[in-house]
């Protein structure tokens, strides 16, 4: 990997103002940028707001949408990754993250776990995304995940699997109040999530929590980057806007896959016999390896047949 | 002989968690009032001051959110209120240093008796609680402020309070902590002793207290709401634990039937897109 600054943007997005919002990220990017710093990481649907509910289509963009235009002038500069709400051809709508950078949607993330329980309802009005992949980023090969997919270790797991050596962990998380001696509680679960991720998959986690209130709930902050050791290298406080820099040292990675070679040892090919016979037992289907797959889930985009030649008019 | 191991009792599987850190709390809740006012366009709020803990707290926490003169106290005294209601809220309004004004609801009260006849002491409550909700929305809109909450969690999830009356408000900051966390956090946010250490009461009547209109102490049914709740543990859980089997159903059956009292009124569906059911909005929607 490279090793490079990154800004943790601990902002309060407007709900349901995509051009404010639009400012607050050019803003916040060329902030970024005077502390030097290569990318600048926003926090989940950091576009949009999040409890949108019926705004969900109002709001939403397509990968080609003008409203990126200012965004992608500003990734020239720095590379941002920014949350937004994706219409795919199709219209399905996606709770998405979108990396630029030179001016172009280097990749996009659709949230795979939406949570639907207690206080949460993204399942009501967003599909969920069935890819998990690693891409390149201004660190070297990363991973992206929104919220919820970090509460799922098979996404962290697998981005790692693909090659990623920092994971970007994007949320909107509402917090539950906070007690004595633990302060606001979701910030020392998440902190203590993050240490773990981190140690387990031997890699950079960058976490970028927003803040501010939306119908009563209020969203904690606390954003903060681990080492692949599990030490904080930065912070941000509860309940604040602010921007931290987080350096990403190859140093300190090559240095944790060498005193833990968790991912050297990591037996896929054990994994993949096992996870084959778990699916087989479940499901009662046949081994995955013994299917033909049609279709990439990749590809969300309705297939054009191309038009028949016409036929030989006969004489 | 072999000793047999000793065995720690196992913990008990669920427990009444009324605890809260106050200064995190009062953090919280003053930036809830400062974006909620302030994404209205407006910098003020009304709050109607009864001389009781919950006016109070929510006055306090408004001043912290919004300033001291971000916040104008209403007070609504009836004839038949507590001359120490009246006293205390002066003496809150001099604490917090904030602006207050007096509106004495009794004309309106008697202009009501005559129109409609005496409803008698239970119906003349909710008479009372509505003309204050009157004056203190009217308040509002003079002063281009909205009209701050003071219902706590037993209260609500209870339905003890008064539909379109004190239950009426356009934020309310204390609607998730319950009396005996609403008692913790004036306490740590340093509200006058006398405030602090009265019986709880909606001084709708001469000597009135909550907790003999209730039938139970704040203490114990915020312990069994916390229970039944929050933690989601049953009846059979709860009673098992040592509360009484009685008041456990009673308060079960009080957060049943006041359900109304925390819902918008039930719209019959007959088109497509019906609000509330498939016209879902955030009440922040643009702002």
């Amino acid at each position: 990997m490279n090793s490079v600054r990154v800004a943790l943007a601990q902002v309060a997005p407007k709900l349901g103002d995509l051009d404010a919002n639009l400012d607050l990220h050019v803003e916040t990017a060329r902030a970024a940028r005077r502390e030097k710093a290569r990318l600048v990481v926003f926090p989940e649907l950091s576009l949009t707001g999040y409890v949108l509910r019926d705004q969900v289509p109002d709001v939403a963009m397509t990968r080609s949408s003008k409203r990126f235009a200012k965004l992608l002038r500003a990734s020239k500069e720095i590379d941002l990754l920014v949350g937004f709400v994706e219409e795919t051809e199709r219209h399905k709508f996606h709770n998405a993250a979108a990396y630029l950078s030179r001016g172009e949607i280097v990749h996009v993330h659709r949230k795979v776990y939406l949570p639907t329980y207690g206080m949460f309802e993204e399942g009501r009005d967003l599909a969920a995304g069935d890819l998990v992949r690693a891409f390149d980023a201004s660190p070297g090969p990363s991973g992206i995940l929104i919220c919820e997919d970090a509460w799922h270790p098979t996404c962290a797991w697998l981005l790692v699997q693909d090659g990623a050596e920092v994971l970007f962990v994007m949320s909107s998380g509402p917090t539950r109040g906070a007690k004595p001696g633990r302060g606001i509680t979701s910030l020392r679960v998440w902190h203590d999530l993050l240490c773990v991720t981190a140690q387990f998959q031997t890699a950079f986690v960058v976490y970028v929590n927003r803040v501010g209130y939306e119908d009563g709930l209020n969203f904690g902050g606390g954003s903060m980057a681990v080492d692949p050791f599990g030490r904080t290298i930065a912070s941000l406080p509860a309940l604040l806007p602010g921007i931290a820099i987080a350096e990403l040292s190859d140093e300190v990675l090559r240095r944790a896959r060498m005193s833990y070679p968790l991912l050297r040892d990591e037996n896929l090919e054990l994994v993949h016999r096992e996870l084959a016979r778990v699916r087989r037992e479940r499901f009662q289907v046949p081994d995955p390896l013994d299917s033909l797959f049609l279709v990439d889930p990749a590809i969300d985009e309705p297939k054009r047949h191309p038009a028949r030649p016409p036929r030989p008019r006969k004489r | 002989m072999r000793r047999r191991p000793r065995i720690a009792p196992p913990p008990a599987s669920v427990e009444p968690d009324l605890s809260l850190d106050p200064s995190e709390t009062g953090r919280l809740l003053e930036g809830f009032i400062r974006s909620e006012v302030l994404r209205t366009g407006r910098r003020r709020v009304v709050v109607g001051l009864s001389g009781g803990i919950d006016s109070a707290l929510s006055a306090r926490l408004a001043v912290g959110a919004l300033g001291r003169d971000g916040v104008i106290g209403i007070l609504m005294p009836y004839a038949s209120s507590s001359p120490s209601s009246v006293s205390d809220a002066e003496a809150l309004v001099g604490h917090l240093g904030i602006l207050a004004e007096r509106c004495d609801i009794t004309p309106i009260v008697k202009g009501f008796l005559e129109a409609a006849g005496d409803p008698g002491r239970h119906r003349l409550g909710n008479v009372m609680a509505r003309c204050r909700m009157m004056v203190l929305y009217d308040r509002s809109m003079e002063h281009d402020a909205l009209p701050i909450g003071t219902s706590n969690k037993t209260e609500l999830l209870l339905g003890y309070g008064t539909l379109h009356g004190d239950l009426a408000s356009a934020l309310n900051p204390l609607g998730d902590l319950y009396k005996t966390q609403v008692r913790a956090l004036s306490a740590a946010l340093g509200l006058p002793r006398a405030i602090l250490a009265k019986p709880p009461s909606a001084d709708l009547w001469p000597d009135q207290t909550d907790e003999s209109d209730l039938g139970f102490s704040y203490d114990e049914v915020d312990r069994i709401l916390a229970l039944m709740v929050d933690a989601r543990a049953s009846i059979q859980t709860i009673v098992g634990m040592g509360y009484a089997r009685r008041t456990v159903t009673r308060v079960q059956r009080l957060v049943e039937k006041s359900q109304f009292k925390r819902c918008l009124p039930v719209i019959a569906k007959v088109s497509t897109r019906s609000i509330g059911w498939d016209f879902r909005y955030p009440r922040d929607w643009k702002s």
